[in-house]
């Protein structure tokens, strides 16, 4: 190959910051109105909140295995060392997916075990969220290794601080899960999706509350990114527009708009994903290899960078395409069953 | 009591991909097949393509929905119980595994959406086009799997840096050696598995007199690809062979548990592999057809297992068994489409009813040959991740211990029994209830709910004319 001097890892850093984040946007939601189905009211109701999702729940999973693969191609030294290390959550996450997943058609087709499977969603959607939340725990807390490893345990991961983290998920997928719901639902269910949003809407601002004062002591580094000058002056919009969110998110939960407590949600995860993106920059793999220092070759990464650049455009497109043809409202009665 | 991390790990590995394995041997070929059907459809109008098709599209939600979440599994195998793996091969294989995400995922799952619960929301021909696009992904998928599974078999295009591969020709890491080979060997493989189960379906609506216009066509168009693809697959299974002899002799020699190098080697038919004695026990076997099969002259050299070091030979006996239970079956299948070709001579294809039988009895063979196969060629390239450059005992992560693989193994055999048993049995209730409860549902109630939409324009017409 010719020597290339160009660098490819801001990049591939902002690849897979958009793939990671669209992941926990679209299977968020997704997770979310998994983990409110267990409220439901009745069984129309869980059908119409199932089938909300069931045309695009599995085009939304895609991006955790291209998250997954794309830090093995950008950043092999961080895969290497951090899956290991979260053994157990991924262990937890991955068979929590596969009863929600196999749930969409098994509680239809297995109605005499219906039950089972409706908890098998609801259990599988709220495991494997909080499971993710430990793992994004486990990651701003740190890790321990050696050389090229991870030297720990695999039940390191468990601490206080990575529950809360994991708490924290399931509240702000069921918040993402409601706001998805009052978009595509009316009457009754609507304003049930809204009183859950509701709900879920305070526990967010409690574990955003809680996380934001507790990452700070974990790592002095932390501290000193936001609380030094100017820093603090720098990064002050990011909490005040996250209160200003907030605050509009309240709002909307409580009148009619239709498609504000989505949007709002949504941008709550901007603000907490932008605001770990700033405690933990440049590591990627916390606290000791940088992004550049965990990168793959330059050849990999302009191999892979040359498709992925026109490929993700295409997969939007159609991507979208498949949610416009599902637009508006929920029905009863689109199934091929 | 000790428990090995490495060794769990491996069992952990076949178990996952094993049960993953069996599904897009399935889907691959169905998505073809259902592509097929609603391109008929489309083309003759003919209303049974529909009936067919729908039926079996309510299979491949089944079983593609259990291929879409035991597959998420493995990627995350390779960075939890793999991580040296995964840290030394990263620059050149994570790149494959990533466009089959590209390529092959993201189309199969958006247009997998609009395949099944679109059919009354886009015009006829997007239906056709989504019914397309997922049979490509499935392809693309096959495509890059095996590419990247071939580049370990086969290492092609690299360099080592620090202990590391590093990549240094693209087209030679995909396409390696033994990569066209596996690659038509497979996904000869996969069709035929699918045709095998469309072929007994159709057999035991005949023999129960049950959509017997459905189960003809199927049979009959089953019967037309297995003609060419059976015997296709056995030259196919042959040209594999020889790249095997030429790529990875270690890897034949435990195939054919020949030990020593000599001339005339005949082909061993039965054997008990002994590794300690290194020589078989209870032989069967015809002389010299050995070096005929596979230097295509009886006086043909074949080098044995003798020839490598002890700690570079693969495990024998399973290389071996498995090897002949995939023959066997592929023998088996021959003439079976022999037997259905002669009927149809005689005109008594659809009503043999010992045929019928055999055909439902035949309907699992192509899932036996497909793991047998895999067996084959993956416990073969033992004792190395990376043919002769990484071993698997230098690949697991370092950090496990045989508590933690005990653990995660344990819940994987029992999410995997619970979730597989139920997904197979609730197929076999779909295909009891045949392709006329497609129709049974009410499809008649799409008008309400959404008012004024562009694409109603074009379908109206149809909802009625299936009824």
């Amino acid at each position: 190959m010719t020597a290339l001097v160009f660098d490819f890892v801001p990049i591939w850093t902002l690849i897979l910051g958009v793939g990671v984040f669209l992941y926990v946007l679209l299977d968020g939601f997704d997770l979310g109105v998994g983990i409110l189905y267990g409220l439901a009211p009745d069984r129309d109701a869980r059908n119409l909140v199932m089938n909300s999702i069931a045309p695009i729940w599995d085009g939304n999973e895609t991006w955790l295995v291209l998250g997954g693969v794309a830090l093995l191609a950008a950043f092999p030294l961080a895969f290497a060392i951090i899956l290991p290390a979260v053994y157990f959550p991924l262990l937890v996450m991955l068979l929590s997916l596969i009863f929600r997943g196999v749930a969409f058609e098994f509680r239809y087709r297995d109605a005499e075990h219906r039950t089972f499977w409706d908890h098998g969603f609801c259990y599988g959607s709220m495991l494997g969220a909080f499971a993710q939340g430990v793992v994004l725990g486990a990651f701003i807390e740190g890790f321990e290794i050696d050389g090229r490893h991870f030297a720990g345990s695999s039940i390191d991961c468990f601490t206080p601080f990575t529950f809360l983290t994991g708490v924290a998920l399931v509240f702000g997928y069921a918040l993402l899960g409601a706001g998805w719901l009052v978009l595509k639902t009316e009457g009754p269910l609507q304003d049930w999706a809204r009183r859950l949003g509701r709900v879920a809407f305070i526990g967010v601002l409690v574990a955003i509350a809680a996380v934001s004062l507790w990452t700070p002591l974990l790592q002095p580094s932390i501290a000193s990114r936001w609380f030094s000058w100017p820093n603090i002056a720098l990064l002050s919009p990011v909490p005040i527009a996250t209160a200003l969110i907030a605050y509009w998110e309240w709002r909307s939960l409580n009148d009619r708009s239709e498609v504000a407590p989505f949007v709002g949600a949504v941008l709550l995860f901007v603000m907490s994903y932008l605001g770990i993106a700033i405690s933990m920059w440049p590591m990627i793999v916390p606290y000791k290899y940088t992004l550049w220092e965990a990168a793959s070759s330059e050849a990999t990464q302009a191999f892979l960078a040359v498709g992925t650049l026109f490929l993700l455009p295409v997969i939007l497109m159609y991507t979208g395409w498949s949610y416009w043809v599902f637009r508006g409202k929920v029905r009863e009665d689109i199934g091929y069953h | 009591m000790s428990l090995d991390p490495l060794f769990l790990s491996r069992i952990q590995f076949a178990w996952v991909i094993a049960w993953h394995f069996l599904l897009p041997a399935f889907t691959v070929g169905l998505a073809s097949f259902i592509a097929v059907l609603e391109g008929l459809h489309l083309a003759t109008g003919r209303e049974i393509y529909f009936r067919i098709s729908t039926f079996w599209i309510r299979i491949f939600a089944v079983s593609f929905g259990m291929g879409v979440v035991s597959g998420i599994v493995m990627p995350f195998q390779l960075g939890t119980n793999w991580s040296r793996y995964s840290d030394a091969t990263a620059n050149v294989i994570s790149p494959l595994l990533a466009y089959e995400g590209l390529t092959a995922f993201f189309l199969e799952a958006a247009f997998l959406g609009v395949l099944l619960f679109g059919r009354n929301l886009v015009p006829r021909w997007a239906h056709f086009v989504a019914a397309l696009m997922v049979a490509l992904g499935t392809l693309a998928s096959t495509f890059w799997i095996l590419a990247t599974n071939s580049w370990m078999q086969t290492p092609a295009g690299y360099t080592m840096v620090d202990g590391r591969f590093a990549p240094t020709d693209w087209l030679q890491i995909i396409f390696s050696p033994s990569f066209p080979y596996r690659l038509a060997h497979t996904v000869d493989a996969v069709y035929i598995t699918t045709g095998f189960v469309v072929g007994g379906v159709a057999a035991f609506y005949l023999l129960r007199e049950r959509f017997v216009e459905e189960a003809r066509i199927m049979l009959s168009m089953t019967l037309w690809l297995l003609t060419v693809l059976v015997p296709l697959q056995m030259f196919l299974g042959d040209q594999h062979g020889l790249n095997t002899l030429e790529r990875q002799p270690a890897k034949l020699a435990a195939i054919e548990a020949i030990w020593t190098t000599e001339r005339r080697v005949p082909l061993n038919l039965f054997a008990i592999p002994d590794e300690q004695a290194e020589a078989d026990h209870y032989v069967i076997s015809i002389p010299d057809l050995g070096s005929l099969i596979l230097t295509r002259d009886p006086n043909g050299t074949v080098r044995g297992l003798k020839d490598f070091p002890v700690d570079e030979r693969p495990p024998v006996a399973i290389p071996f068994f498995a090897f002949r239970i995939m023959v066997g079956i592929g023998l088996l299948m021959l003439a079976l489409v022999a037997i259905g070709w002669w009927l149809r001579w005689k005109g008594e294809l659809f009503d043999e009813r010992w045929f019928l039988r055999l055909c439902v009895l035949a309907s699992p063979l192509g899932f036996v040959a497909v793991l047998a196969g895999w067996a084959t060629t993956e416990v073969g390239r033992q004792p190395w991740t990376v043919y002769g450059l990484l071993r698997t005992a230098d690949s697991v992560t370092p950090s496990l211990t045989g508590v933690d693989v005990a653990l995660s193994l344990a819940g994987y055999s029992l999410v995997y029994i619970l979730v597989f048993a139920t997904g197979i049995a609730l197929m076999l209730r779909i295909v009891r209830g045949g392709p006329a409860a497609a129709d049974a549902e009410p499809e008649d109630e799409i008008e309400s709910g959404r008012p004024q939409q562009p694409v109603r324009a074009l379908p109206v017409g149809r909802a009625g004319s299936r009824t």
